[in-house]
């Protein structure tokens, strides 16, 4: 992995800028041709993998990461507008001899056939917990003004946002909801 | 993508002198439309204005009960806010009816507004499109148009606004604030967007160069009670085919007041005023209902493949207005 400040191109012609980012803790001087989305920033230049590009349009979940503790479609967001700002990839969720309960989950409840979208589930599923913990609605909550109950209806319209090819969606869902249970 | 320049302003003076300044330049909001169609190559800005550092991401409520929402707050913080939750509950059913999660964590109030056609052949560089080079013709008039207009559409342009935040505005009667290099003025988000005419590539009435600060969401007591009923292709995560935007307002039996709304069915979102004045002071039924929505939609001109809208509306309204009608107190 990369770190420190390259030696990009000078951005005297205004079409790159110098982006100060956080991946997983660690600091990054970079500087990016402004057109780099932040999917394409952690992939090509970061060599961080584990976000995939499904669709680069928003419309498939894969490329998902945490930023600032939110989750986001990496593939829409330009890394310039992220100076200062902090992202989380499924590289950042444990590390591979100490899996978070999330992701202990999907493997114990069989979350996933070819694994594409499973970064993508897994880093959407965290922040989506915590939207529940934050008592935030959903489109399938019937009222609005109380406290979140995670049924299985909640967990789909939730991560209606992540589409998986393989149709692994109900031990996606049991995944999800054993490691809700286990918070 | 074409290369460009990008700028984070630090006040809205100085967003404003920058748009001003340059022909080719942008505001971005959380970008999940406009970087969209920068990939595609259908805007081509030379200079993007970051409008998200600025301080507009404020919800808050005002003293007559109304709702005053900052430009750059996201979609998901406003769908959860507490207020808006108990006194304007319709922002967030169609906030929480449109896009995902992680779309909500970053699209923007203004962006949400101002989020171009799904048109696809806007979509698509090599079609004819007037939209997006006028003068070129509208592949999607004789093409596929299954999920464009049946209202106010022209023989230039047959898109459909997809925005479900804005229906939901325009049935609350809210008021954006904007400013330009004018200075300050407000707009009715009933008058943001404009039917097509000749001249589909002026979508809004806002001057070159505006910049959305707030929107204002007066007081409507009786709209806690409400519904936005979303048809679409998949179960969820999909724009509308065709919405309803509903607030209800019986006394005794008899429809005291009522907002209605529509999306997806024309070039801005559409305030169903017809149908609201064949409802206000009849007796309340599921007739009365289905006549005020056939009122609405007598304007209507299908296209070739979405004839289906038109029932499709018909029946929303009716189910949207006696759901409600069931469940408000009399
Ligand atoms: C896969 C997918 C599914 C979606 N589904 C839905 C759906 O079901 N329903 C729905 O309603 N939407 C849906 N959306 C659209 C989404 O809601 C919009 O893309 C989003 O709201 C745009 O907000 P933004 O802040 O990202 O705007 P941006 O992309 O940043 O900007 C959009 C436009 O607004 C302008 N702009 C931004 N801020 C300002 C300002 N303050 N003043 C003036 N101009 C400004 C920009 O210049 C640009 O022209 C979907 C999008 C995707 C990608
Ligand atoms: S309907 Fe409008 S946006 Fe679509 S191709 Fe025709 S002119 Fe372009
Ligand atoms: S790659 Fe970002 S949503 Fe598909
Ligand atoms: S496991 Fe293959 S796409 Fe989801």
């Amino acid at each position: 992995m990369r770190s420190g400040r390259e030696s990009g191109k000078p951005a005297e012609d205004g079409r790159s800028s110098p982006v100060a980012l956080t991946v997983n803790g660690v600091r990054h001087d970079l500087t990016l041709d402004n057109r780099a989305t932040l999917l394409d920033a952690l992939r090509e230049r970061l060599a961080l993998i584990g976000s995939k590009k499904g669709c680069d349009h928003g419309q498939c979940g894969s490329c998902t990461v945490l930023l600032d503790g939110r989750r986001v479609k990496s593939c829409l967001i330009l890394a310039v507008t992220l100076d200062g700002r902090a992202v989380v990839t499924v590289e950042g969720l444990a590390g591979p001899e100490d899996l978070s309960p999330l992701q202990a989950a999907f493997v114990a409840r069989d979350a996933f056939q070819c694994g594409y979208c499973t970064p993508g589930q897994l880093c959407s599923a965290r922040g989506m917990l915590d939207e529940v913990a934050r008592d935030w609605p959903s489109a399938v909550t019937e009222d609005l003004t109380a406290p979140v109950e995670l049924t299985d209806a909640e967990v789909r319209e939730r991560m209606s946002g992540n589409l998986c090819r393989c149709a692994a969606y109900p031990n996606i869902v049991a995944a999800i909801r054993d490691a809700a249970a286990a918070r | 993508m074409r290369a460009f320049r990008y700028q984070r302003p630090a006040d809205v003076a100085e967003a404003v002198a920058l748009l001003d300044a340059e022909p080719d330049a942008a505001y971005l909001g959380g970008g999940t439309n406009l970087v969209d169609l920068m990939k595609l190559g259908v805007q081509r800005p030379d200079l993007l204005v970051d409008v998200t550092g600025l301080p507009l991401d404020t919800v808050d409520t005002l003293p007559d009960g109304g709702l005053r929402v900052g430009a750059t707050v996201r979609n998901s913080d406003l769908a959860a806010h507490p207020a808006v939750r108990r006194d304007h509950p319709l922002l967030s059913r169609a906030l929480l009816a449109g896009a995902s999660g992680q779309l909500r964590n970053m699209a923007t109030t203004a962006g949400n507004l101002l989020q171009r056609t799904r048109c696809v052949y806007f979509q698509d560089t090599g079609k004819a499109c007037n939209k997006r080079e006028p003068g070129t013709g509208c592949a999607a008039r004789h093409g596929q148009n299954r999920d464009l207009a049946i209202l106010g559409w022209s023989e230039f342009c047959v898109a459909t606004h997809p925005s479900d935040l804005a229906v939901a505005l325009v049935a609350l009667d809210a008021v954006l604030e904007v400013y330009d290099p004018g200075g300050a003025r407000e707009i009715p988000v009933a008058e943001l967007h404009r039917t097509p005419g000749e001249q589909p590539e002026r979508e809004t009435n806002l001057p070159r160069g505006a910049l959305i600060t707030a929107v204002r969401v007066p007081p409507l007591p009786f709209a806690r009670r409400c519904t936005y009923l979303k048809a679409r292709d998949r179960a969820t995560f999909a724009f509308a085919v065709g919405s309803v935007a509903a607030a209800l307002d019986l006394d005794g039996d008899t429809v005291r007041d009522v907002r209605l709304a529509y999306g997806a069915v024309a070039h801005r979102p559409w305030r169903a005023y017809r149908a609201e004045e064949a409802l206000r002071g009849r007796p309340f039924t599921a007739e009365l209902a289905a006549r005020a929505a056939d009122a609405e939609l007598a304007a209507a001109r299908p296209l070739p493949h979405n004839g289906f809208k038109v029932a499709l509306i018909r029946n929303l309204t009716v189910r949207a207005l006696t759901g409600l009608a069931a469940a408000v107190p009399r």
